[in-house]
């Protein structure tokens, strides 16, 4: 690559914090890929893809950060057996364009469209079928990794790398960059939901509900819950659960274009929010407005993608509105054996007057074999904070009795805690480094994350 | 790397012994595991603030310093960021001496100012070039609301002060694209060592209160903050009061 194809930026993630310096490429193909990864100073590179994890594992200060947005071309589709061929900075939104005509869903989406193939594979994201199909790296058929050697290797989930292609699978880009994975798309007969809506007066009904075995007649599942209320009201939920519609499901109306392409964005923030719009004044109001929203029980009812599992992309750039001390989200699981932990840090949350409105409850179901991937049967929550103080310290308690309870954090979204308090979540860490250190005894691939963390 | 909520893990003290610099590595010592580097001429003072920060669980470790060696100060700081990055440097310090020798005894005037401002400029190159190859990291600067309007009664440090502020600025602009950011404290009247015997002077405060400033201003990324905030309306207006009634306030 030509000098001229690098750029100095200051980058930080979704959550617009923390932000560092790092010289920028942007190639287009992967032979231009391999070239940037060859000048690499002592300071090392990381890829990265759309930014939307919150917090800096896409980041690399002082080094090398390859932008893989431009290498988005969609290689095949095949439409009889699903098998899509992406080059690694192929987003979600676009694959989902592309394969609908084909009657093929996308098989794991998070709560953004917004995300490259390389971030899915990096994060070994979830979504709100977690329970039903797993996580991104399920799905994966093969990869091209490109190791810190300058050599490509194509792995598979059981070859003779497939110890590689585990640690790549939720390894956060330390391992590698992918340039192509083969993801096998799930088929679909319509891009409409049929949705049952239940609202819940506080915890113990959200959590019963949750518990009561209705949960798995639904492939996506979560509930929106109130984080703030201190009286009964807290835990109080919003469960959107559902499933793909079959065609002989839809209503006449929706039959004539049944994989239409249905995810209508209203408008995109501007830049000019100011710090504290974010409080416990606002955020109440907009949850009592978001709870009153929901019927209290509706069923069978077609919803589109926005409608049901996008709402935020009805808003673009909403990361915005926290104006410009930014936030952090909190994401953490716990088995669900640890009821009671759950319900008291649900309770610290609403005492410790920092104030989330964007509240996920979700129950998760087996993890895979990768070493660093989040999932793991239990109950995930994720909360988002604005920066305020005492933000750190109340983060940290929360740490201890994620920790205590057997729980752990999710990298895509951890910005802050302590790199003991890491090690001691994952107990797979060692092996991973192993693995890692295997194909990259220097620590060419090295990110803000991985500094901070000591991975 | 400094997190989301703005706490460093590792911090480098120009002036290991400087009681603010001290609080300031204190109290993120509280917050979060903290590797902290203190640079400064042997001694017994300095041992005693290794072992006291450790006592919070900080891992210490000291390396010699003089402040008057200028040509050492790049070897100084390449050594300070030799084990990894350093997230936050403190520039603190600096000597007070006797305000009326200092204008009169020479050795002890260029003395002051070679100090506080010809080796406060010497450690901010070194520091600014460790900084901008590292991408990150913040540079707290220890200056005084002596040197906003240099005064009669102690005008040599003022001036040292003065020079001091504005060379901690401008580096903060420079470095700004670089990603660094400079915060430059300006306490008022702090009781510590330095300032023993002296007369308190109105607002006066504390090493703990002017840290938890700076720790403030750095997690907001200020460039410049006065301690206690007043300080600053105060100055404001002393800044523009005309020389022949400047000249007979008690101050």
């Amino acid at each position: 690559m030509e000098p001229g194809q690098y750029e100095t930026r200051r980058l930080t993630g979704w959550g617009r914090t923390a932000p560092t310096v790092a010289s920028v490429a942007t190639p287009t193909t992967p032979e231009d890929v391999i070239a940037a990864v060859a000048t690499a100073g002592p300071r090392g590179v990381i890829a990265r893809g759309l930014g939307r994890s919150y917090g800096d594992p896409a980041q690399n200060a002082g080094g090398l950060v390859v932008d893989m947005t431009g290498l988005n071309r969609i290689h095949s589709i095949d439409a009889d057996s699903g098998v899509a061929v992406l080059d690694a900075g192929v987003n979600l939104d676009q694959l989902m364009r592309a394969a609908l005509p084909f009657g093929l869903w996308v098989p794991v989406l998070p709560g953004t469209r917004q995300v490259t193939i390389g971030g899915a594979i990096g994060s070994d994201i979830h979504g709100k079928n977690h329970h039903s199909a797993g996580s991104f790296g399920n799905h994966v058929l093969a990869m091209d990794l490109l190791v810190a050697d300058g050599s490509v290797r194509t792995l598979t989930p059981d070859g003779p790398e497939a110890e590689l292609f585990w640690a790549t699978v939720g390894g956060m880009g330390l391992t590698g960059i992918v340039l192509r994975a083969t993801v096998a798309l799930k088929h679909t007969e319509s891009a409409y939901f049929i949705s049952d809506t239940d609202r819940t007066a506080d915890l113990d009904e959200t959590l019963a509900v949750f518990s009561n075995g209705t949960d798995d007649s639904y492939e996506y599942s979560m509930a929106w819950f109130d984080s703030i209320s201190t009286d009964g009201r807290l835990g109080r939920a919003v469960f959107s659960r559902g499933s793909l519609a079959k065609l002989d499901e839809l209503p006449k109306k929706y039959r004539k274009d049944p994989l239409r392409f249905d995810a209508p964005q209203l408008l995109t923030l501007p830049d000019v929010f100011p710090n504290g719009l974010a409080n416990k004044l606002t955020f109440k109001l907009l949850g009592e407005a978001w709870y009153r929203k929901a019927p209290k029980q509706s069923r069978g009812q077609v919803m589109n993608l926005t409608a049901f599992y996008h709402p935020l992309d009805m808003f673009g750039e909403w990361n915005r509105a926290y104006g410009t001390h930014g936030f952090l989200q909190y994401q953490f699981i716990i088995p669900f054996s640890a009821d009671a932990e759950l319900r008291s840090i649900v309770r610290q949350m609403a005492e410790s007057g920092h104030v989330s409105f964007l509240n996920v409850f979700k129950r998760m179901g087996e993890g895979n074999q990768a070493p660093l991937s989040f999932p793991q049967p239990g109950w995930t929550i994720t909360v988002d904070f604005p920066i305020t103080p005492g933000l750190h310290e109340f983060c940290a308690r929360l740490d201890e009795q994620v920790l205590a309870a057997g729980g752990r954090l999710y990298l895509a979204k951890e910005s802050r805690t302590a790199p003991e308090t890491f090690h001691r979540m994952y107990p797979g860490l060692d092996q991973w480094r192993k693995t890692r250190h295997a194909v990259d005894p220097d620590g060419l691939f090295t990110s803000d994350q991985s500094r901070r963390l000591g991975l | 790397m400094i997190n989301a909520v703005g706490t460093p893990q590792s911090l480098l003290l120009l002036g290991g012994t400087s009681e603010i610099g001290l609080a300031i590595a204190a109290n993120y010592a509280k917050q979060r595991p903290l590797t902290v580097t203190l640079a400064a001429r042997p001694s017994a003072r300095l041992d005693a603030a290794a072992e006291q920060l450790r006592g919070l669980g900080a891992t210490v470790r000291t390396v010699a310093f003089d402040a008057r060696d200028f040509d050492s100060h790049p070897k100084v700081v390449a050594e300070a960021f030799g084990d990894g990055d350093i997230d936050v440097a403190v520039v603190a310090f600096g000597v007070l001496g006797d305000a009326e020798q200092l204008w009169q005894d020479h050795a002890a005037g260029v003395e002051a100012a070679q100090v506080n401002y010809t080796a406060a400029v010497s450690v901010g190159i070194a520091l600014a070039e460790r900084f901008g190859a590292q991408g990150h990291g913040s540079i707290i600067a220890l200056s005084s609301v002596a040197g906003e309007r240099v005064r009669r009664s102690n005008f040599v440090y003022g001036s040292t002060k003065a020079g001091f502020d504005g060379f901690y600025l401008g580096l903060g602009e420079a470095l700004r694209p670089k990603g660094i950011t400079v915060t430059v404290v300006r306490p008022g009247f702090v009781h510590t060592k330095m300032t023993e015997g002296l007369k308190a002077a109105p607002m006066a405060t504390t090493p703990d209160k002017v840290a938890q400033i700076a720790v403030d201003a750095v997690r907001a990324r200020r460039d410049l903050v006065w301690a206690p905030a007043p300080w600053r309306v105060v100055m404001s207006v002393l800044r523009h009061v005309p020389r022949p009634i400047f000249r007979k306030l008690p101050i």
